[in-house]
């Protein structure tokens, strides 16, 4: 069977007491879209992938094209090292890693677009970090890593996953959505509350706009992927202490399918309004010979 | 991509940053060399709207390039093309412009070598892309099959003589689109294959009457 919807997919795992990556590769592999072996070889490959991200992006400080951006990683890893932090290291990390691989993308750098290029720090840095500081095994990465691609995929079938068409909220803020399921996942969490992860996050970004100043994946993308990696965190936790959200998350989708309908085009990854018109990203954009 | 797969959201892997402006450009630049399939010693490059304003900061010249040289949209030379001798033993121009009946995301690639073709498309977000037009021609191609484009003199029986030879090796054809302005004159056939044609095949499709123009097209590995 087809899933389309969250409810969908949370009674089928009841039902069949299946998870979430089971199912949906089953109902993938049911309707022809794809088989679990072609599934698992690519999660497979991304995941190889996202780590060489990090791996690279940790120790580099190259700017981008633009000259915008570059040591962000580097100062934070440096002040991490120096200065007590109010976060655990698993967190550090998580942060560290999502500018990581943020920066290694503006670098022209090879990474995963998951789901997009632009929000391409947020599901690695909070998997990978979370398995490295818990032992979590490499099948089990690629298992939240197909769970993080189902609810992403359920989600896109109501709005397509682009800055221009959604917004910033359907490509941040559904990386953090599919980033706390995947880890609520992992720390063993049931699925309705993965599926009350992924709610709970949604409901939290309806509304961001996608207004880079230049037109480029840099500002406010980059710090953009440190925080809704830590955002992620924040909605894993309430799910794990049964925090429910009121609004089931199917209904949270079509408000967020509504809400990319009413923002105007302005502040949908056109550079005409919002952060890209400000006097200084103006002066930014007159400075800059490449744009 | 409205119906998405679980392997569409988790990927490509790709240069950064942007999967409409450098891999969507990368591909284009692949699929526009599968077009032409021949040799070519020069590319003119006209970026339209938001690749002419954006191209350069999200390396959308560096997409399109490593495109038509056959690299692949994860390949870690893209950032440097322009420094790797692929690129240095062609010529190729970049043109940056703007027009308002174009999509935000268009470019024209132009190539002389063996034959003079001037091909355009379009990147529709997400990477995915689309051919929309060879020379003067309309017509429509996304890379997801092997495609058999033919422009021919529209008269009867030319779609029944070209099926019955994709028949003969048991190709199956999944889409197969035909236009034309009016009757009697130039038309287009755009087939898009299961399977694979041989090169006999396509020389007793070359072999028809009238056929102006005709391009077997790979698809695109992802």
């Amino acid at each position: 069977m087809r899933i389309t919807t969250f409810q969908e997919l949370e009674e089928v795992c009841l039902n069949r007491n299946k998870n979430i990556y089971e199912v949906m590769m089953t109902s993938e592999t049911q309707s022809g879209e794809n088989t679990e072996y072609h599934t698992r070889l690519q999660a497979t490959r991304s995941l190889f992938a996202m780590n060489n991200a990090i791996n690279v992006g940790l120790k580099s400080t190259e700017t981008s094209i633009s000259g915008m951006s570059g040591d962000n990683c580097a100062k934070l890893q440096e002040n991490f090292g120096k200065n007590k932090s109010l976060f655990t290291p698993t967190l550090q990390k998580i942060m560290t890693y999502a500018l990581a691989i943020s920066e290694e993308n503006v670098r022209m750098g090879t990474i995963v677009a998951c789901p997009t290029a632009g929000s391409c720090g947020i599901v690695p840095s909070v998997i990978i970090s979370y398995a490295q500081d818990n032992n979590i095994s490499q099948d089990e990465q690629i298992n939240a890593l197909i769970t993080a691609g189902a609810i992403g995929k359920i989600v896109a079938l109501k709005l397509p996953l682009a800055g221009a068409v959604g917004g910033c909220q359907a490509e941040c803020g559904v990386a953090s959505a599919m980033a706390s399921g995947a880890l609520t996942q992992m720390r063993g969490g049931n699925v309705s509350q993965i599926i009350n992860s992924v709610g709970l996050a949604l409901k939290n970004i309806l509304g961001l706009t996608c207004d880079p100043v230049c037109g480029l994946v840099e500002i406010p993308c980059i710090k953009r992927n440190a925080f809704f990696a830590i955002h992620a965190v924040t909605a894993s936790e309430l799910a794990m202490a049964d925090i429910v959200s009121m609004i089931p998350t199917d209904e949270i989708v079509d408000a967020m399918a509504q809400t990319a309908q009413l923002m105007s085009p302005l502040l949908k990854e056109s550079a005409k309004g919002g952060l890209a018109k400000t006097k200084t990203a103006i002066e930014l954009e007159r400075n800059k010979s490449m744009v | 991509m409205s119906n998405p797969t679980i392997i569409d959201i988790i990927s490509p892997i790709m240069a950064g940053p942007s999967s409409s402006h450098t891999a969507g450009a990368v591909r284009l630049g692949l699929l526009a060399r599968n077009v032409y399939n021949s040799n070519f010693d020069k590319v003119v490059f006209k970026l339209y709207n938001s690749y002419a304003q954006t191209g350069k900061g999200h390396g959308t010249d560096k997409g399109l390039l490593a495109g038509v040289l056959g690299f692949n949209v994860d390949d870690i030379r893209i950032k440097n093309i322009f420094d790797t001798p692929e690129a240095k033993k062609i010529k190729y121009v970049f043109e940056f412009l703007e027009v308002f009946n174009r999509h935000p995301n268009a470019v024209d690639i132009i190539f002389d070598g063996d034959l003079h073709l001037e091909i355009s498309g379009n990147s529709i977000g997400a990477g995915e892309i689309e051919i929309t037009g060879i020379n003067d021609y309309q017509i429509k191609i996304d890379g997801k099959y092997n495609t058999l484009l033919l422009i021919y003199g529209d008269e009867p029986g030319v779609i029944s003589h070209v099926t019955k030879i994709i028949q003969e090796n048991e190709v199956n054809i999944a889409f197969l689109h035909c236009c034309r302005n009016s009757s009697g004159e130039d038309a287009s056939m755009t087939v898009c294959l299961d399977g694979e044609l041989s090169n006999d095949q396509l020389k007793r499709i070359s072999k028809l009457n009238d056929m102006y123009i005709i391009r077997y097209i790979k698809k695109l590995e992802s």
